[in-house]
């Protein structure tokens, strides 16, 4: 079964450039074998990789290079990645976490959102969507919280 | 849950009556003379829908000083939400983005 997942490793911070693009190879080349994709590189992503600062020190290392990828493939797959990348050098840590069923419920979550405030705005015989210069609120405001204060008196 | 008991009043009504009050937080007898500031949930008065693990910025609100997880007494947090809070520190955590202990 086709999933998403989230991979994220540390490399030391001493790596090279070379080094850094060998592993993503390796990385690609494990999940096409697996019969996986890998996905296009988001911005989201582009800005979480890089050096940073761990949070505790990993083999006597402070920083680390973070890399970001996303991946299609299923579960086999990433048995196969997690048991290559535990016997990788150069390696600090790696995480797989799976993201397509998040993702979904964030997007719901969204959705349903938004149409609730659409139509508790027609309800009050406003167009559906916030006019600009309306109200202090914040632009992702809606009313959905205003039952939230009654009964307090 | 019957509305008329759900937090004290805005005003200074309650105040003598504290004891009753069962949203409070139990030691109310020590805090009546205060003015207590009724918690709301980050989450849901931000509407944040995604705790993601990578949000170290977000994440580290809820991480004190000695890196434990900040109880939802404290922060206010919805049980839904705090849930999904713990998930993302614990992630966080393995990746070296927030400490396991610090001290």
């Amino acid at each position: 079964m086709q999933r998403t997942y989230e991979l994220v490793y540390i490399m030391r911070p001493d790596s090279t450039e070379q080094q850094v693009a060998d592993l993503h190879s390796q990385v690609e080349a494990i999940v096409s074998r697996m019969g996986g994709t890998i996905g296009e590189k988001s911005e989201a992503a582009q800005a979480f990789s890089g050096r940073r600062r761990m949070a505790y020190e990993i083999g006597k290392h402070k920083e680390g290079l973070y890399v970001l990828e996303v991946l299609h493939g299923d579960g086999a797959l990433v048995h196969e990645l997690d048991r290559r990348l535990k016997v990788t050098e150069g390696l600090l840590r790696h995480l797989v976490v799976r993201i397509d069923e998040s993702q979904e419920k964030v997007d719901r979550a969204r959705t349903k959102r938004t149409e609730e405030s659409r139509r508790r705005r027609v309800a009050r015989g406003l167009p559906p969507d916030r006019q600009p210069g309306e109200g202090p609120q914040g632009e992702d405001s809606d009313d959905s919280g205003d039952d939230y204060m009654e009964g307090e008196a | 849950m019957p509305l008329g008991r759900k937090t004290s009043g805005p005003g200074g009504g309650a105040r003598g009556r504290g004891g009753d009050d069962k949203k409070t937080d139990g030691k109310g007898g020590q805090r009546r003379g205060l003015f207590r500031r009724r918690k709301v949930c980050k989450f849901c008065a931000d509407k944040i829908d995604d705790i993601n693990y990578k949000d170290v910025k977000l994440l580290t609100g809820f991480v004190p000083e000695r890196g434990k997880v900040l109880p939802r007494r404290i922060s206010g947090t919805c049980a839904k939400h705090q849930r999904g809070l713990r998930i993302a520190i614990v992630r966080a955590r393995q990746i070296a983005l927030l400490p396991y202990a610090s001290d």
